[in-house]
């Protein structure tokens, strides 16, 4: 076999038939923003490691801290290590952070001091110099985004936004993506004056997940889903997110933000967009936010909002065999706060694929247990041949696609009991994500971080999804502002009697996810 | 663990099915069949190997130890599932004439459908697609460092019958130098004119490297011996000044480029386990291999 010659410029070491060698990222560094944050300590910092452990980082990777702390780069060092210690996936090894840690620098600031961004400007140039970082930055804003405008506007000002030739800067924030169509405008606008749209990364965790990505796989990769993916054969589909804790101690960012804007707005809607999308014409950023553009513009919210959505707050009880109370107890929660901490809404997507097929999304605190999960139902069977008695305990066929935990897939049918004459009942046929493939499926984090450094966007919402996602939002929001309070349902259940109301007008009921 | 004397394939699959509806009938989804062809003494420590790259890669495995090829043929089991595996397993012991015909046993185990793999922990066959176990599986794994026979010559063994679908676990060992040496030149896209690489005195995975660096680079690669362990330096010379890296513990490495600071590199050599879980990524052919194990076969015409 000959091999052909690479041309000119190309690496002669590297070959596209070469799968077994790893995308590793180029020469690049990280700037991290709110290092003392939970975000920075539970996930990025601990992502980063595990990126470095399975060689995936270039050699001379470095890590700048920025907050305000009189630290030094020992002090920010003992940070990551203890993160990495406590959240990291991956084993620890001395010789990846021995690796790591020579390149762990720290600046000490405000993101309005001046002087600071003089000091992370000099900072960078040094790890250029002594790292070879090639000039090649990421900002990662693991900071609430009242201080964006300050830190990218500093950014810009002291030339740090602007890269030089054949070098690139990047910027990376994370959601809220505002709190409605016209904080997320601004914001976008904060992002783009700086930064061009193809440089800015909004993470969304969840389109990070394997699960996410499989569903693409399992829909246009295989033929025996895609011709009754349709209203023809889909009766309604639910998408759920359930979480079984309560705010905790994030009283000051839940407050007035609530269920629909904290998980709706980006996970359920995004999750719906990969549902309902049409077949991209390629695996790229372009096709993929195409598609789901499409999925978000022709969604149509019910003429009557007060019969189609449903909120509720946790009030006190047992969740789990521990006693809990209700989130008006919760320290920082105003007894007249009307902050929802469950959302459902009823949505339908204006298409020839999906006409009269509702999407319900349901997310929420304090539910019997955590969950995340698409289930696609069926319609029933247009005619049986046996008797009514013996279909007794068959309902509809579903497709339940498991985002977290266990994740995987579970195929609902019915099958004949036996020993009975013809009784037929509902089996389920289960696929383990983790059972078939590596037990060690590599965190969200992990897939998000790297493809930031390398510039690989498929996975990251553009800002014009983050805008139709609160245009279809926003009308929800405003009537619920108008009227009345959220209801009160006991925590450690499947959430208010008003959303259990809400499907049964359709004739139908929440799965017990 | 289920012990069946003097047993056929027929009451081998028969004990698979009852195994799994007393474990209660657990979803299993196994991905492949692993055959592992072994002697006595190491069928232990390869079956523990084969059993945490199953924990990547779920799968029926099933160990075969072929014994005296004379007298009585008798096949021999232990078969299980659970208690640390995600499939299921049967360690085979065959004596006598049935020693011939191993495939004979093997062939009505094999999953429907699914990829077969067969992995020889040490001295695999001269030709292993030629070989009747070899035949059923479409990727044949050997580890030429293992061998105890003709040890300095066992890649090139391996190299010269090259069929699509053979892979050694010495070229699985490089993966972390070859992707470390790409990204070298990713960041300094300089002309290489000559490379070298030095490891200890019998080192396969050093031979495969220095046959893909021709390959791919259209140098001539030096060879240098060490006392090891295993690769401890590979330089590419540049026009401005030589890429090198360099292990000396087996675990950390230093990276040294022209106009650049030393970096050091986590680098550690990896254990079987890892490496199996590596091979069992991937089941279609290996064209860079492929190229690379042609390479060392015309090489090795080529030298004195």
């Amino acid at each position: 076999m000959t091999t052909t010659r690479p041309s000119h410029g190309e690496n002669p070491l590297r070959d596209p038939e070469d799968r077994r060698l790893p995308r590793v990222a180029g020469p690049c560094g990280m700037v991290l923003f709110g290092v003392t944050g939970d975000l920075s300590r539970r996930k990025v910092m601990p992502a980063v490691y595990d990126l470095a452990n399975r060689g995936l980082l270039p050699p001379g990777f470095s890590l700048v801290g920025f907050a305000r702390r009189d630290w030094a780069n020992q002090d920010f060092a003992q940070i990551v290590h203890d993160s990495v210690k406590q959240y990291a996936r991956t084993e620890f090894r001395e010789e990846v952070w021995k690796q790591l840690a020579e390149g762990f620098r720290f600046v000490p600031g405000d993101f309005t001091d001046d002087i600071a961004f003089e000091h992370l400007g000099r900072t960078i140039d040094e790890l250029d110099l002594v790292r070879g970082t090639g000039g090649n930055h990421a900002f990662y804003l693991a900071i609430p985004p009242a201080f964006f405008g300050d830190v990218v506007g500093q950014l810009q000002e002291h030339g740090l936004a602007q890269p030089s030739e054949e070098s690139w800067r990047r910027v990376v924030v994370e959601k809220p993506f505002g709190h409605d169509l016209e904080s997320a405008r601004e914001l976008n606008a904060v992002l783009a004056k700086v930064f061009p749209p193809g440089e800015i990364f909004r993470i969304d965790h969840y389109l990070g997940k394997e699960t996410v990505q499989n569903i693409l796989a399992m829909r246009f990769a295989n033929t025996m889903f895609e011709p009754i993916w349709n209203s023809n054969y889909v009766d309604h589909v639910q998408i759920t997110m359930a979480e079984d804790i309560g705010i905790g101690g994030r009283a000051g960012y839940y407050d007035g933000i609530g269920a629909a804007r904290d998980v709706i707005q980006n996970h359920l809607l995004q999750l719906m967009s990969l549902i309902a999308m049409e077949e991209p014409a390629a695996f790229d950023a372009e096709s993929l936010r195409i598609e789901k553009q499409k999925v978000l513009r022709s969604v149509v919210l019910p003429r009557r909002l007060d019969l189609t959505t449903a909120r509720g707050q946790y009030a006190p009880g047992w969740a789990g065999g521990q006693k809990a109370n209700g989130f008006l107890d919760e320290e920082g929660i105003k007894n007249s706060s009307t902050t929802e901490t469950y959302a459902a809404i009823k949505l339908h997507v204006d298409s020839r694929r999906w006409a009269g097929v509702p999407f319900y999304l349901r997310t929420g605190k304090r539910l019997a247990r955590r969950v995340t999960e698409v289930a696609v139902m069926f319609k029933r069977a247009p005619w049986l041949p046996f008797s009514a008695v013996s279909t007794e305990d068959l309902t509809q066929n579903a497709l339940v696609i498991r985002i977290q935990p266990d994740e995987g897939m579970t195929l609902r049918f019915g099958s004949k009991v036996p020993g009975t004459a013809m009784e037929i009942r509902d089996v389920n046929m289960d696929f383990a994500y983790g059972g078939s493939f590596t037990e060690a499926s590599p965190e969200a984090y992990e897939r998000l971080i790297l493809d930031v450094l390398l510039g690989d966007p498929p996975l990251f919402p553009r800002h014009e999804e983050v805008e139709l996602s609160w245009k279809i939002l926003d009308p929800v929001l405003e009537h619920w502002a108008r009227k009345g309070k959220p209801d009160q349902y006991p925590s450690g259940t499947w959430g208010p009697e008003s959303a259990d109301k809400m499907l049964a007008r359709d004739g139908r009921a929440w799965r017990r996810a | 663990m289920i012990e069946l004397t003097d047993t056929n394939s027929a009451q081998i699959a028969a004990e698979f099915i009852r195994a799994r509806t007393r474990a209660g009938s657990p979803a299993m989804g196994m991905v492949m069949t692993l055959i592992v062809v072994v002697d006595e003494d190491e069928a232990e420590a390869a079956m523990e190997a084969a059993r945490q790259a199953a924990h990547e890669h779920p799968a029926r495995v099933l160990g075969v130890i072929l014994g005296d090829g004379r007298g009585v043929p008798v096949v021999n089991a232990q078969v299980g599932t659970g208690a640390g595996w995600t499939g299921e397993t049967a360690l085979i012991r065959l004596q006598g004439e049935v020693v011939k015909h191993p495939e004979s046993v093997v062939l009505p185990l094999l999953l429907p459908d699914s990829p077969v793999a067969i992995w020889w922990p040490a001295n695999p066959p001269v030709d292993p697609a030629a070989d009747p176990l070899g035949a059923l599986a479409q990727r044949r794994i050997t580890d030429a460092a293992s061998t105890t026979r003709g040890k300095t010559k066992a890649i090139h063994v391996q190299c010269s019958s090259y069929a699509v679908g053979n892979t050694d676990l010495a070229w699985t060992r490089l993966t972390p130098w070859r992707a470390l040496l790409a990204a070298a030149l990713d960041q300094h896209p300089l002309k290489v004119t000559a490379a070298s690489v030095t490891s200890e005195r019998i080192s396969p995975s050093a031979d495969l490297l220095a046959a893909w660096l021709t390959d791919r680079l259209r140098v001539s690669v030096k060879r240098a011996s060490s006392t090891g362990p295993g690769i401890t330096s590979v330089v590419l010379e540049t026009r401005d000044g030589p890429i090198s890296i360099t292990r000396y513990d087996g675990r950390l490495a230093t990276f040294s480029s022209p106009g650049r600071p030393d970096r050091p590199i986590a680098l550690k050599r990896r254990e079987v386990p890892e490496l199996l879980a590596e091979e069992l990524r991937r089941l279609d052919e290996d064209d860079v291999y492929a190229a690379t194990a042609r390479r060392l076969a015309k090489m090795q015409h080529s030298s004195p």
